[in-house]
């Protein structure tokens, strides 16, 4: 120990949890993807020297923030200490020692006091595209799934790496955004490393190792108290889900024993043929999230606070699938994770846990192109646009479920001016889906409308995203399930919830995102709740008569009385 | 030449605070905010203030005006029956918000209650596409059915926010034209003009909260203009805006969203003021009043800004609970802790208090106007921390007995403790309260607490500022004489300033100076005819700024520019001083890449003071104690007996030390056993940590 006091050591990794926060900030003002400046699918962190993590930003998404806890020691033992100098940046997309699919860039950044390495600050950011088939479901291998940056130095003592430059600029569709996005990355990790040396300065640290071990022992602490305070014992949870040809299932047994919680996916489909499949670190990222949030929402993010939660998965089944298995889609089956933990969880924490969500975000990404079918106009133009967005999340015990909220991921849907800058699209249509959310004493959230086309003279792929087209989400103890995903062509042709796509000129998507199951039968809901729901139109008139037994008088009343503006 | 006599008027949720300064002196007067009719109080005050500075009210020659009635009309939900009318397909942009979670590990996080519930929120079949092109005209007839259904419904307001609009308002103009000969009587805010900026979500929730209360606003500010004018101040009346000037009382009811947090940044005008008299360079502004309490970072001596805040967090005081405006503003926390807010006792039998508040009528228990529940006031009397005698200046009269019956029968009973310790815990919530939302937000603006001095002032700030400082591990606290008034001395010390701004994508490679030259003679005549349209003698000072970025990228930074560098614009310089800036905040420059500017800006304002400079020389002599009160000092957990000292005769240079009470008219500062207090030169008090030895 340096001597320092347990509250300047307080003060510190306040200080630390800040400047990852900033670190983070920097991220989104400097981002070119709006993947990253608009939706926040990033994740910023500071680790010591052994690559241990310490804090990460509240800005950021669970799968990026748990999985690139591990990133850094890949980068420690890929790189070598002995090559590493103050100005180092190093760089990878690979999905197995990043977070889980080549369109996550993680760029690590060497920390230097005194001429002695004293830990690192890492960052991740979902660029908008990385070559190969572009962003989806269909490859075979991830080979097709773009270009492969293995862990290696982006710049070496201040140098960038010109011919890494060239090579990513050949391979990839927006190539300037991507080099910006890479920039800031980098720019993000130097000011939280200029952050970081006034603070050692201020507190004259010589390093980390005191401030390190007061982060992790007292999280570990914390931890285990809050785990052995539940009763030991072991309950399976279970999930079905579309999968991309066939049904997936997801299975769990969840085990709480003395001062760790051990999550084992045995029995859970094997690897798919297509994108969708999961790398462990990113199932491990998920399952970790979900406990968190049940057992020790409060304890800030570490390697110390993580540890205690265990999580295997059999290799190559769906959760743990190995190179070279396609994995772009990961995120689909891994925001679905937190839901099947819950499913056991619910056995041995009755009252605490959500119905089912939507789970995975409602996400497509559109190539556009001049339309090939007739002539084009002169400022008809080639380009990518990425879309996020959320379906309803699950009812709670005592709350209704959120409408159209991502759970689990922590991003945010862009806006639709920003993604109109962006690209020649058109979104036509995005607001709430009446009667999505699931009947309840508690209502699911309600998933959303979204209809997309493109401008005048162009056509384009889309690569849809989209799970539970077959699978709703189900309710617990007597709620009702959340609508099912639609997706259709406005001329009536069907189309596919996972996969690339063409939509020929002048023609529009349309896709209902789904709702949130709920929680509790339908006829212990509160009556004034039933009518606010149709009043504001979450409910139409006759769903509110089949599954909460209003009459037609009481509908027609709420309905004038709601046309009036009337406050319910 | 006529003398310069200003009036500075702030309204606040409890208080309206008047101030008269003439060349030789500075008259306050602290009265009840009238609710039914605010003007009331302001007469009320003006004549009060003109007959103690012995002048008639005729020889005002400025009102300066400022209020937080915009703001608690948000907070407290309780504007206009208001209407938006939006793109067909984008009825729930402000209920979707950001479609994400502002807590990521709460599994029971409840998200904000939009401003307009769903059944006000209409949409009509039209589309601008994102460079200002009609994808899908507006329909005339359309919009006229829709008129008859909002007149049917009987709606004051109505907000229109149209996809696009900033690029292209003609389809909101059409609606406007139809609505004002469908229903004449409604008032209409147009997003293209409230806040013509991309991303809708901010700019649709910015219109609607400026419909939202721009009929109890209008209708607020003319008859005060009507009652000054029958009364006798017949001068020029201004607002106090929210980014820190002063704007005219037309621009006032046409952008009453402006209006928002316009109190609160008076004070942070007052506190920057006070920073830069005594030379500190991080200085904290504490400013709690009757309603709310406000928190503002001041380094080097400006208070810090935004061009996007946030009202009316709901959450724990956290980043996207709340509803965002996009106005430029002095950024600052708010939260619902004020003398005035009221306590409960929730399902967990834990003492909650605010955000609701008493107001000034019925009042916290002990005012006697049939309050029932216990306010903060309540228990800073029955801790010792009020004389019942001399609260506000005596202009109320203080019931203990009431404040003890409330508070028994709301906190007592319930959680079976006796009237001292119920009143000990409500003080002890309502200042951790405060406490979590100042270091809160100095996080997220990657700040250390302790490394500032506080400057506290509002009516409550004295009375629960040297408590904050020892659960911030603040170890100095200034209060300024005047502290009461805060915010109506700094209306007095704000400038006149316009901030003219447009919307033009330039590109490096399109550069065109003589657009840009044209450009800048525009908002620079506008700006200054604005300025000089408030005092045309007045001597101007101009800032030229463009936001620029990256081609590609979603966020500008600011680019200052030298008067010739916007007279004879050209590329390369503006791309070398983006990308100085640009390496200043971010350490690195993007190579090859293209950058452009998206926003102009040219700032007219009129010079401020320079402060006074403030001798510190200090002696052991303490001022003269009148009495001894009996004073709960928490940071102890017992109660005390306190020095009362008169502040009028608590002379520069003495120092006194804690416990000790120091009263004046329009408020007390209370100083725990832990610290002592020093009177600076100005009149500024100084709380800081005892030195070792003093008893």
């Amino acid at each position: 120990m340096t001597g320092q006091s347990k509250v300047a050591y307080q003060v510190m990794w306040n200080r630390l949890i800040s400047v990852v926060e900033e670190q983070a900030q920097v991220l989104v003002r400097t981002a070119f993807s709006t993947s990253v400046r608009e939706a926040g699918d990033l994740s910023a962190g500071i680790y010591n020297d052994k690559g241990k993590m310490l804090a990460q930003a509240v800005t950021g998404t669970p799968g990026h923030v748990n999985a690139m806890a591990d990133a850094v020691g890949h980068f420690i033992r890929r790189i070598g200490r002995q090559n590493m100098f103050a100005g180092d940046v190093y760089i990878t997309n690979d999905p197995w020692e990043g977070t889980g699919h080549k369109h996550d860039i993680t760029v690590v950044t060497p920390v230097f006091h005194d001429g002695t390495l004293i830990g690192f600050f890492a960052c991740t950011a979902h660029v908008t595209d990385i070559g190969g088939r572009g962003f989806g479901a269909d490859a075979a291998d991830v080979h097709e799934e773009g270009l492969h940056i293995p862990i290696m130095k982006f710049a070496d003592r201040g140098e960038v790496d010109q011919t890494l430059v060239s090579i990513i600029r050949g391979n990839v569709r927006e190539p300037d955004q991507l080099v910006g996005d890479i920039y800031a990355l980098a720019t993000c990790n130097e000011i939280g490393q200029c952050r970081l040396l006034d603070m050692m300065a201020e507190f004259s640290l010589p390093d980390m190792v005191g401030v390190s071990d007061f982060i992790l022992m007292n999280s570990r602490a914390a931890t285990l108290e809050r785990i052995n305070g539940h009763t030991p014992g072991s309950a399976d949870g279970a999930m079905r889900i579309d999968g991309y040809a066939a049904p997936i299932d997801l299975k769990v047994k969840v085990s709480i024993e003395r001062d760790r919680i051990l999550c084992d996916w045995d029995g859970t489909s094997g690897v798919d043929k297509k994108g969708i499949n999961v790398p462990l670190v990113y199932t491990k990222a998920y399952t970790c999230y979900a406990l968190k949030c049940a057992i020790a929402p409060d304890i800030p993010n570490n390697a110390a606070s993580l540890a205690p939660f265990e999580v295997t998965a059999p290799e190559n089944s769906v959760l743990n699938a190995l190179f070279p298995a396609p994995v772009a889609l990961r995120h689909v089956i891994g925001h679905m994770v937190p839901d099947t933990v819950y499913d056991a969880l619910d056995k041995l924490l009755p009252d605490l846990v959500p119905a089912e969500g939507a789970g995975c975000l409602c996400n497509f990404q559109l190539s556009i192109r001049p339309r090939t079918d007739a002539p084009a106009p002169a400022d008809a133009r080639r380009s990518e646009v990425l879309t996020f967005n959320s379906g309803g999340s699950g009812a709670r015990p005592r709350l209704d479920g959120m409408n159209t909220t991502a759970f689990p991921s922590g991003v945010m849907t862009m806006p639709v001016e920003a993604t109109e800058q962006v690209g020649p699209v058109i979104i036509w249509r995005k607001e709430l889906r009446a009667d999505s959310g699931g009947a309840g004493r508690q209502r699911g959230g309600l998933g959303q409308y979204m209809d997309v086309g493109v401008r005048e003279g162009h056509e384009f792929d889309i690569s849809a995203m989209l799970d539970r087209v077959y699978h709703p989400a189900r309710g617990r103890r007597g709620g009702l399930a959340g609508g099912l995903t639609t997706i259709g062509r406005d001329d009536g042709v069907p189309m596919h919830g996972k996969g690339k796509q063409f939509v020929p000129h002048g023609r529009v998507v349309q896709m209902a995102f789904p709702g949130g199951a709920g929680y509790g039968a339908p006829v212990a809901r509160e009556r004034t709740a039933v009518r606010r729901d149709v009043a504001l139109g979450y409910i139409t008139g006759a769903h509110a008569q089949e599954y909460y037994g209003l009459s037609a008088a009481e509908v027609d009343d709420v309905l004038a009385r709601s046309e009036a503006g009337e406050v319910f | 030449m006529q003398k310069k006599i200003r009036l500075g008027v702030d309204i606040g949720g409890t208080f309206t605070d008047v101030v008269l300064e003439t060349p030789d002196s500075l008259t306050s007067k602290k009265i009840l905010t009238t609710c039914a009719a605010p003007e009331d109080a302001i007469i009320e005050g003006m004549h009060n203030v003109c007959s103690k500075a012995g002048i008639s009210v005729s020889a005002i020659t400025r009102i300066i005006h400022g209020t937080t009635l915009a703001t608690n009309a948000l907070i407290e939900r309780c504007g206009a029956k208001t209407a938006l009318i939006t793109t067909e397909g984008f009825r729930d942009v402000i209920e979707m918000r950001t479609e994400s979670r502002f807590e990521q590990y709460d599994l029971n996080l409840t998200l904000p209650e939009p401003l307009l519930p769903r059944n006000r929120r209409y949409t009509i079949r039209e589309r601008v596409g994102a460079r200002g092109d009609v994808l899908r005209p507006i329909d005339r007839a359309e919009v006229e059915a829709l008129a008859d259904r909002l007149l049917a419904a009987g709606y004051e307001s109505v907000a229109v926010g149209f996809l696009h609009a900033y690029a292209n308002d003609a389809h909101e103009r059409l609606v406007a034209e139809v609505l004002s000969e469908k229903m004449p009587d409604t008032m209409v805010s147009l997003s293209s003009e409230i806040s013509p900026q991309m991303r809708e979500y901010e700019r649709f929730n910015t219109t609607i909260t400026n419909a939202y209360i721009k009929p109890l606003m209008t209708s607020y500010l003319s008859r005060l203009r009507d009652r000054l004018a029958a009364e006798g101040a017949d001068c020029p009346i201004f607002l106090m805006h929210s980014g820190g000037g002063v704007m005219s009382i037309e621009n006032a009811t046409e952008f009453p969203v402006r209006l928002v947090e316009s109190g609160p940044a008076g004070g942070a005008i007052f506190a920057a003021d006070i920073a830069a008299r005594h030379g500190i360079g991080k200085s904290l502004s504490f400013d709690m009043g009757g309603t709310t309490a406000k928190i503002c970072l001041i380094r080097n001596q400006v208070p810090e800004t935004a061009r996007v805040f946030e009202v009316a967090r709901t959450y724990r005081f956290k980043k996207g609970s709340g509803m965002p405006i996009s106005i430029p503003a002095i950024n600052m926390v708010e939260i619902g802790a004020g003398g005035g807010s009221l306590a409960h006792v929730d399902a967990m039998n834990q003492i909650r208090v605010g955000p609701e508040s008493a107001g000034s009528d019925p009042g916290p228990a002990c005012y006697g106007r049939g309050g029932q529940k216990p306010a903060v006031t309540d228990a800073d009397l029955v801790l010792g921390k009020i004389d019942p005698k001399n609260f506000a200046g005596g202009a109320i009269l203080l019931h203990a007995d009431k404040s003890a019956r409330a508070l028994n029968l709301v906190v007592g009973e319930k959680l079976d403790m006796d009237i001292a310790e119920a009143a000990w815990g409500l003080a002890e919530v309502v200042d951790e309260n405060m406490a979590n939302a100042a270091r809160v937000h100095a996080v997220e603006n990657g700040e250390d607490l302790s490394e500032y001095t506080m400057i506290a002032f509002g009516g409550a700030a004295p009375l629960h500022a040297a408590r904050l400082c020892e659960k911030l591990g603040v170890s100095r606290c200034l209060v300024p004489a005047g502290a009461g008034v805060g915010s109506a001395i700094g209306f007095l010390l704000a400038p006149f300033s316009f901030e003219a701004n447009r919307s033009v994508f330039m590109r490096m490679s399109a550069f065109d100076p003589v657009e840009v030259k044209r450009l800048f003679v525009d908002m620079e005549a506008e700006a200054a005819s604005f300025v000089h349209s408030c005092d045309a003698a007045a001597e101007i000072f101009k800032d030229y700024k463009v936001y620029m970025r990256y081609a590609g990228q979603g966020w500008e930074i600011p680019v200052g520019l030298t008067a010739t560098q916007a007279e004879n614009p050209d590329a390369e310089t503006f791309q070398r001083l983006f990308e100085k800036d640009y390496v200043k905040l971010f350490g690195r420059a993007v190579a090859g890449m293209e950058a452009e500017i998206v926003v102009w800006s040219v700032s007219v304002y009129t010079p401020t003071r320079k402060p006074c400079t403030v001798s510190t020389a200090t002696t052991c002599a303490a001022p003269p104690v009148t009495g001894l009160r009996d004073l709960f000092d928490p940071g102890i957990s017992r109660r005390v007996d306190a020095s009362i000292i008169d502040r009028s005769a608590f002379r520069p240079g003495l120092t006194a030390p804690g416990p000790a009470v120091v009263t004046e008219d329009e408020t007390t500062i209370i100083v725990p056993s832990s610290r002592e207090i020093f009177n600076h030169s100005d009149g500024t008090l100084d709380i800081r940590i005892k030195k070792e030895g003093t008893p």
